[in-house]
């Protein structure tokens, strides 16, 4: 949460004919108004194109901070050797073509990779875009004493080296099927040499300057960043498209929260463009009604999921004992019965959650890999339509009997459970309805929210982190980068259960744990491209969800907003948004 | 302490708070502050026996509902009833407001006759309240709610647990101001004649700070008190904000207010009925402790 309104308690005196202003003063309206003006048209030909991200952008590095908002930022300025359009396909961007086995690109044992770059591009400074920048680029992520954010994309990177001034070639340790990792997509742009030479290692979060205004071959650059605000840009004269960007200037303003950046662009006008909506259907469709912009959505690999705690919870464990996995010894007294799981699973009304909470930016999934197409299963499909009275049956029967208050419980262990997400007012509704749902079979709910800066921020000394989970379930989103699942799905296996012993930044929150799901990671990372790839990854995602260690709910679309004046605008959930920016026009 | 009201008989024997009543009766808005108070609490303690509808019940037939006989005061965006969450709400921010008040007065109060009435505590007492005052109250609150929150859950349940959490948390960082006034006017007292004139005949001191010192301080404290409730209230909705009050789907008048924030077009009424609560709450309250001021202080009695 961004936004914050100013705390009560630091007023001396209550004046009370002020007290419904200073409580209402959280509305949106209010954080609309205190964005400073955006340059109002000119005149009939305006070529100043206003974009607003709810999360300010902190840095113009993607290496230094992995936020969405510092990407996207970073992508209208430096660019990688290929992206991902609009529909997950790859286009060569600073590369001349794509390599592939084909092409012979890619080698035949897929240890390498062998980028062919094009010859005409130069930094917005005048000087010659060649192999050097790659290798560097190369060099300053892999550093030893580089936190580099997008490290998993190069991972089991052995050599990054240059075969000529236009030719790279990327050597792995172990054979790749999916070599794209490197230099594709906006996570990993090229860095100019020339600019960062001097920023390696623990150097590179001193290098102000070159952080805040990195030079690019991109379509624009920077005139003026205030870290935290508003970057100024303007077009790159040296673009290697003739006449593009259409735009001359640019701003990007940070700040706010979602539902005040979908008014600014939907009814005031202000803005051109807004990034990232999860408001309310209802709210959104009063804003369109305005006339002025509308909601453009794409949907990637985005999946609002449910996250079901396999160990043991409790607040009255200590530190070391409470949601640690401890190879199984730690079990969840009840979630760890697949019966139970299996109903609470069944008694979710996807289509409810959609009409609250989503709308058009949100679709039924079953499947918590719903895209791209090849990989998504079709073995679950019946979670389309919810059934409690299959989940009570199968409650009974597994012996957990109703108590006086309609609260199910075996053995003295009863069926109630916190269920924590982030602060989210479309979450809190999830998280409403769910409890209804659940009441329905017999299940008590307690719910938490939790500041989504805490949330997601992974400090190890906070106890409410979704890492930590220190709760029976939790709700989040979670998708991956490009069109290849194996280092998302990579990431539930038992040994990276958070812990202690990985500082808790371990991947399987749920603490599921499959000996079969272990052997299949590792024959996906063998299995090149094909049939027998896709059926891996299915089957990967079947153990998963239909061990109900994740339920998925709703397959989220990348949802932004555009003025109906903002021609060109192709949103892309596969990559960065402001992908084909210097397409863009009125 | 007994004086002659203008409008009485001569000699007739009053009490004091019988002269306090008929002070305070001859301030209008107090009075209606009186009435508008007493309704809303009769209203949210007697209504949910008139209007039996589960407030946390989602009717998600009947979304974003307008006013109806079955809904009085519409629903919202997940259907649920905005006339039993007000109500509901009601019963947790005036309980809210009402133990915090009166723990910060109570804590505020002793510490204030202390720190004035004993020379030799004075100054310890007086650079703790300087402490809390210099404590940033936020990262504070979040500590202690960290802290305690999963043992306090443990003893007496989620709801238990928090209201207790929370009702501690605003009384301990409020008391301050009410301890600072309090001390200032003890200062000026305990050297008026009637003290010396009760210390000189030997009486305990603390039979002075309760019979002579407190009367005295009182109308300071009342209009503390009537701040408190208000600043509680907003406390609350400021923490429940933030994800540290109460679970989410736990009505308080503050989160309904936060949660219709965005709504405001499509269902005004959902910010207007949990603001229109507070505002008057908040509004009544100050004017009963502004006519208990008045009907308190023998200077302004009578005149």
């Amino acid at each position: 949460m961004s936004h914050q309104c100013p705390h009560p308690m630091f007023r001396k005196t209550v004046p009370t004919a002020l007290l419904l202003a200073a409580v209402a003063a959280c509305s949106p309206d209010e954080i609309v108004e205190s964005v400073p003006g955006p340059v109002e048209p000119a005149s009939e030909e305006n070529r100043h194109v206003n974009i607003l991200y709810w999360q300010a952008v902190a840095i113009l590095n993607p290496y230094l901070s992995g936020g969405t908002k510092e990407v996207e930022a970073s992508s209208m300025v430096i660019e990688p050797l290929a992206n991902y359009d609009d529909r997950g396909e790859m286009v060569p961007v600073l590369a001349v073509e794509i390599p592939t086995l084909e092409n012979g690109g890619v080698s035949e044992d897929l240890r390498s990779i062998t980028w062919k770059l094009k010859r005409d591009v130069v930094w917005s400074d005048g000087t010659p875009f060649t192999s050097r920048d790659v290798v560097f680029t190369g060099e300053y992520c892999l550093h030893e004493q580089m936190g580099c954010s997008p490290d998993a994309s190069f991972t089991e990177v052995e050599t990054i080296e240059a075969l000529d001034d236009f030719t790279v070639r990327v050597v792995f340790s172990v054979p790749k099927p999916f070599p794209y990792g490197p230099f594709v997509g906006a996570v990993t742009p090229i860095l100019q040499h020339q600019q960062f030479k001097d920023c390696l290692g623990a150097r590179a979060a001193e290098c102000t300057v070159e952080n805040f205004g990195p030079i690019g071959t991109g379509p624009f650059k920077v005139d003026e960043f205030r870290a935290g605000d508003v970057i100024s840009l303007s077009a790159n004269e040296r673009y290697r498209e003739p006449g593009k960007p259409w735009f001359k200037t640019a701003t990007l303003k940070g700040g706010g929260e979602a539902a005040s950046a979908a008014r600014a662009v939907l009814e005031t006008g202000e803005y051109d463009y807004a990034w990232n909506l999860q408001v309310e259907p209802e709210v959104l469709e009063r804003m369109m009604a305005a006339g002025r912009g509308e909601v453009v959505v794409g949907f990637g690999t985005n999946v609002e999921r449910l996250v079901i705690n396999q160990t043991n919870a409790d607040s009255t464990l200590g530190p070391e004992r409470r949601s640690l996995y401890l190879d199984g010894s730690n079990p969840h007294p009840f979630l760890s019965d697949p019966v139970v799981r299996r109903a609470l699973a069944l008694a979710i009304d996807r289509d409810v959650l959609i009409e609250t909470g989503y709308g058009p930016t949100g679709r039924v999934t079953c499947n918590i890999v719903p895209a791209p197409a090849e990989f998504a299963s079709a073995a679950n499909e019946s979670c389309r339509v919810a059934d409690s009275d299959e989940a009570n049956r199968i409650l009974d029967e597994a012996g957990w009997a109703r108590g006086e208050d309609g609260v199910r419980s075996k053995d003295g262990v009863r069926l109630s459970l916190l269920y924590q997400t982030s602060t989210n007012s479309v979450r809190q509704g999830t998280q409403a309805l769910i409890k209804q749902m659940w009441q329905e079979i017999g299940v008590e709910t307690e719910l938490r929210n939790v500041d989504a800066g805490v949330f997601f921020g992974g400090d190890p000394a906070s106890p409410d982190t979704y890492q930590k989970f220190y709760a029976d379930v939790e709700m989040y989103t979670s998708n991956f980068q490009g069109t290849d699942p194996e280092l998302y799905m990579a990431a539930w296996t038992c040994d990276n259960a958070p812990g202690p012993d990985n500082q808790w930044l371990g991947t399987n929150m749920s603490r599921g744990c499959s000996a079969e799901f272990d052997g299949l990671v590792e024959r996906l990372a063998a299995t090149p491209y094909g049939e027998e790839r896709y059926e891996i990854a299915k089957r990967m995602n079947d153990i998963v969800v239909q061990n109900h260690y994740l339920i998925p709910l709703i397959w989220r679309a990348t949802a932004s907003a555009r003025s109906k004046e903002l021609k060109g605008v192709r949103i892309n959930p596969w990559d960065s948004e402001l992908w084909n920016i210097e397409d863009w026009h009125r | 302490m007994a004086e002659i009201g203008h409008d009485a008989p001569l000699l007739e024997h009053r009490s004091l708070w019988m002269d306090v009543w008929l002070a305070f009766r001859n301030h209008t808005g107090a009075l209606v502050g009186v009435g508008v108070f007493a309704f809303i609490v009769l209203a949210v303690f007697l209504g949910p026996l008139l209007h039996t509808v589960d407030p946390h019940y989602l009717d998600i037939g009947a979304r974003n509902a307008g006013a109806s006989w079955e809904h009085p005061l519409g629903t919202d965006n997940l259907g649920r009833d905005m006339l039993a969450q007000v109500l509901a709400g009601g019963r947790i921010s005036l309980a809210v407001g009402f133990t915090a008040m009166v723990l910060a007065l109570v804590l505020g109060t002793a510490i204030g006759v202390l720190a004035g009435y004993f020379k030799r505590v004075d100054g310890l007492l007086m650079r703790t309240t300087d402490l809390f005052l210099a404590l940033p109250l936020l990262p504070l609150l979040l500590v202690i709610i960290m802290l305690f929150r999963d043992t306090l859950r443990t003893a007496f349940g989620p709801e238990t647990g928090i209201f207790l959490l929370i009702v501690f948390v605003i009384g301990i960082t409020s008391w301050m101001q009410t301890a600072r006034i309090v001390r200032g006017e003890v200062l000026a007292i305990k050297e008026r004649e009637f003290v010396t004139a009760a210390r000189s005949v030997g009486t305990r001191e603390r039979r002075i700070v309760v019979r002579h010192v407190l009367p005295n301080v009182l109308s300071p404290i009342m209009v503390s008190a009537t701040l408190g409730i208000a600043n509680a209230i907003i406390t609350e909705s400021a923490l429940s904000f933030l994800g540290l009050g109460f679970p989410p789907d736990f009505p308080t008048w503050g989160r309904l207010l936060f949660d219709g924030a965005n709504f405001i077009s499509i269902t005004p009424e959902r910010v207007i009925w949990p603001g229109l609560a507070i505002s008057l709450t908040v509004l009544s309250v100050n004017y009963i402790g502004d006519g208990l001021r008045d009907a308190l202080d023998p200077r302004l009695r009578g005149t």
